[in-house]
Parts: structure tokens; sequence; C-alpha cells
């Protein structure tokens, strides 16, 4: 899937960039006429690639400008990609060594005792009182707290201790696939970010959306756990040794 | 206002967080006479060999949505459509169209979502119906595409199974729900 998926992304991208270049000089009213952003904009952030890239204002007005553009793109993502991962180092170092500690006094397993009832019903293909238990549910709680920092390492590890219970090293678990629909639809108690945005664009009540969010991102998480429950059960998502690996799993 | 002190409150509380998690976890190895500097080092050397190895997985993936995003494709689409709704005379759903882009470029890239909704912000206002709807589909998904790529990269799981349709199925009740639930409390 995920060889398909990157193909048509590429392929559609470069081509759609291309035949825009062609036709956009004839169509007399375009979107969006600003083509001040080709350079300069590899300031790496946590969350993805380089700053400043909105597609409104990615309108190139010649030919030449477009090629250029898209050599840009990806001369431009490939460098923020690898900075991205360089930035991560040190937060990865400082949290799997906290985790190491918290995990030594016990109080990583402590968490997950509290909260079993819950994870053995999201996750049957954990065994009680394994790791793996205890990191998903700081990777969860810290996601929820809006502690981005802390919750990439935290959620690496718990796919590394989920990844130690998978007998097929190159395929995904149920647990995985459930881990990271709940992680990438995860209930957001304060979502800091957008109200910082909407404090900067003059907002009379940035604080507005935080029920709003509560609400949709729990609906969302809802909808996560159900879609993996429903597609784990497909013919054509079924792993050909499930039954076996899930009785060693569980 | 109640809600305003909610989130100076949860903002505090947010910004001290770790140092009290930190001082928790110290205490607690304390009392169980761990020997902390040891422990730590443990843990510790396992992360730089995680982030390098995420490496390729995440240039392979952001080249790609880069690419697809600077292509102007979502831009065009939501053109289309507004255009679409001008002609058949529904011009109160165009400003829901405004959405389009964030909706669809969320999953594939945080920053360029975040200038999706600082466009949003500048041409509308963030009080606006379309700016608070942007506001909660921004505050609720997740860069799905990121996420699969780093975690599933770190440890070289190449087959995903049903990871990304469960993940991009929530994805889209997620921005549905944003839209109904902004209509609902904001329209």
């Amino acid at each position: 899937v995920l060889n398909r998926v990157w193909f048509w992304l590429f392929v559609v991208g470069l081509v759609y960039g291309m035949g825009r270049a062609v036709v956009h000089p004839l169509i007399v009213d375009p979107p969006s006429t600003t083509s001040d952003v080709v350079a300069g904009d590899t300031v790496a952030n946590g969350d993805g690639d380089s700053v400043a890239d909105d597609p409104q204002a990615t309108v190139a007005t010649s030919f030449a400008d477009v090629g250029t553009q898209l050599t840009n793109a990806m001369i431009d993502a490939s460098r923020s990609a690898v900075e991205i991962c360089i930035g991560l180092i040190g937060i990865m170092v400082l949290w799997l060594g906290l985790l190491q500690i918290a995990q030594d006094a016990g109080l990583v397993d402590l968490l997950a005792r509290w909260l079993r009832p819950l994870i053995r019903w999201l996750f049957p293909g954990i065994p009680d009182g394994h790791p793996a238990q205890g990191a998903v549910l700081l990777n969860l709680s810290a996601n929820m707290l809006g502690l981005e920092n802390a919750a990439t390492p935290m959620g690496l590890k718990a796919m590394h201790e989920l990844q130690r219970l998978n007998t097929t090293p190159d395929t995904a678990t149920n647990s995985m696939a459930m881990f990271l629909a709940i992680n990438t639809s995860n209930v957001t108690l304060v979502p800091i970010a957008v109200i910082g945005y909407r404090a900067k664009y003059g907002s009379e009540a940035p604080a507005e959306p935080l029920f709003g969010t509560l609400v949709v991102t729990l609906l969302a998480t809802i909808a996560a756990v159900v879609a993996c429950r429903v597609l784990e059960q497909l013919p054509r998502y079924r792993t050909t040794i499930d039954d076996n690996s899930l009785a060693k799993e569980s | 206002m109640l809600l305003d002190t909610l989130i100076e409150v949860s903002r505090i509380a947010s910004a001290w967080a770790v140092p009290l998690l930190v001082l928790g976890i110290l205490i607690a190895a304390g009392r169980a006479r761990v020997p902390v500097y040891e422990s730590f080092i443990v843990g510790a050397k396992e992360g730089f060999a995680v982030a390098i190895s995420i490496i390729p997985y995440l240039v392979a993936m952001l080249v790609v949505i880069k690419v697809f995003t600077a292509s102007g494709l979502f831009a065009d689409i939501k053109w289309v459509l507004s255009g679409l709704l001008q002609m058949l005379g529904l011009p109160q759903f165009s400003e829901t169209i405004e959405l389009l882009p964030l909706a669809l470029t969320r999953p594939l890239s945080g920053s360029g979502a975040r200038g999706v909704l600082i466009e949003i912000y500048e041409s509308h206002g963030p009080d606006s119906l379309v700016g608070r709807t942007a506001s909660i589909m921004m505050g609720s998904t997740e860069t799905t595409f990121y996420i699969l790529t780093v975690y599933f990269g770190s440890v070289g799981i190449k087959k995903l199974r049903h990871t990304l349709p469960a993940c991009l199925i929530a994805d889209a009740v997620g921005i549905a729900a944003a839209v109904v639930v902004g209509a609902i409390l904001f329209g």
C-alpha cells in the first residue's frame, strides 16, 4: 500500500505541477499570483516540513519558475527532514533516559496497572505486565496534555516495545495499528498551539475552540477504535499467521 | 471570564507538567533506590540510534508530500469548487469550501496546514465562523503521515496493513465533526 501511495503522490504532484505551469498563463482569473516563496524557507519545526510553504502562495508565473519551485521543494524537504531528525536526538536521549529511570522505579508498571481494564480492551495483543502497556499509556497521556516534545520519544519507545511482541518484523500488528490510529486522532484537552495563533491574529476569545476540539477529538478517537476493530477483521488485512501470533501474543 | 481562567490554569499546568514529572520520577526512583545516573545512561543510549534510523523514511515521505502540496492542486480544487457553487447559486456554502484546503493539507503537512490556517485568519478573521471552525479542525487532527512515517520507520516496519485506512477514516470523521460542531456552536 505504501509503495502505491508514495508513487502516486509523487507522480500526481509532478505531473500536476507541470500541467498547471502550461495551462496557468492561459487562464484569466488565477486564484492567487504571489510567487515570492521559492527561496529561504528551510527552518525546521517539530511537525513536518519547512515553515512558510502555504499552497496558495506557491503559484508561480512562468513555466521555468514552476520547475525551479518543484526542484527547490524537493531539496528543501529533504534538508528539513534531516534537520528534524537531528533535532530529535537531544529530546530522544533525554526522555528515553528519564523513562528508563521511571521504569526501573516501577512507575510505568504502576500506571499500567491503574488503567489495566482500558488497555486490555484496546490492546488485547499486549500481555499483562509487559512494558509496552506503560509506554503506550505514557505516549497517549503526553499527547492529551499537548506535551509534544515528550510524546514522540515515548511513542517511539512504545513502538519499540510493540515490535518486540511482533512475530513478523516487517508487518504491523493489530496493536500497532490501534496505537497509531488512537495517537493520530488523540483526545486533546488543550490545543495550546491553535490558541496561540488565534491570540496572535487578534481573536477576542482565543480559547473559544477548546470545548469544540474536545468533542471532535473524542468522536475521532471513537471512530479510530471502531475502524481498527472492523478493518483488522477484513480478509485483505489479515496476516497469514495471524492466529498463531495472536495466540503467542495473548 | 470562566473560560479564560480555565485556559490560564491549563496553560500553567502544561508549562509545569514536565518539571514536576521529572521531579516525581526522581523522588520515586530515590525511594526505590534505583541507581538513577546509570539507569538514565542505559535508556538514553537508545535515543541516538532511533533518531538517526528514521532519516531515510522521513526524507522519502517529506519530499513527496512537499512536491504534492507545492503543485498547487489543493488551491485549484478549492477554486474550481467555489466557482461551481457560485454557478449553482449556492454561495452560502462557498464559505465552508474555504476549509477544504485545510482539511486536505492537515494529514500531510503540519506547517503547510498552519500556513492555510493563518491565511484563513487573515482573510476572514479568527472569530468568524470559518475561522472558528478552522481552529477546531486544526486543533483536533494530527499530521497523520508524519507520525506513521516516524513511528513505523523507527522499528523498520514496511507493511502497514490496515493502519493507514484506519487513520484516514479517523481523520475524515474528525474533519466532518469539526465542520458540524463548528456550525452547531458558532453558526
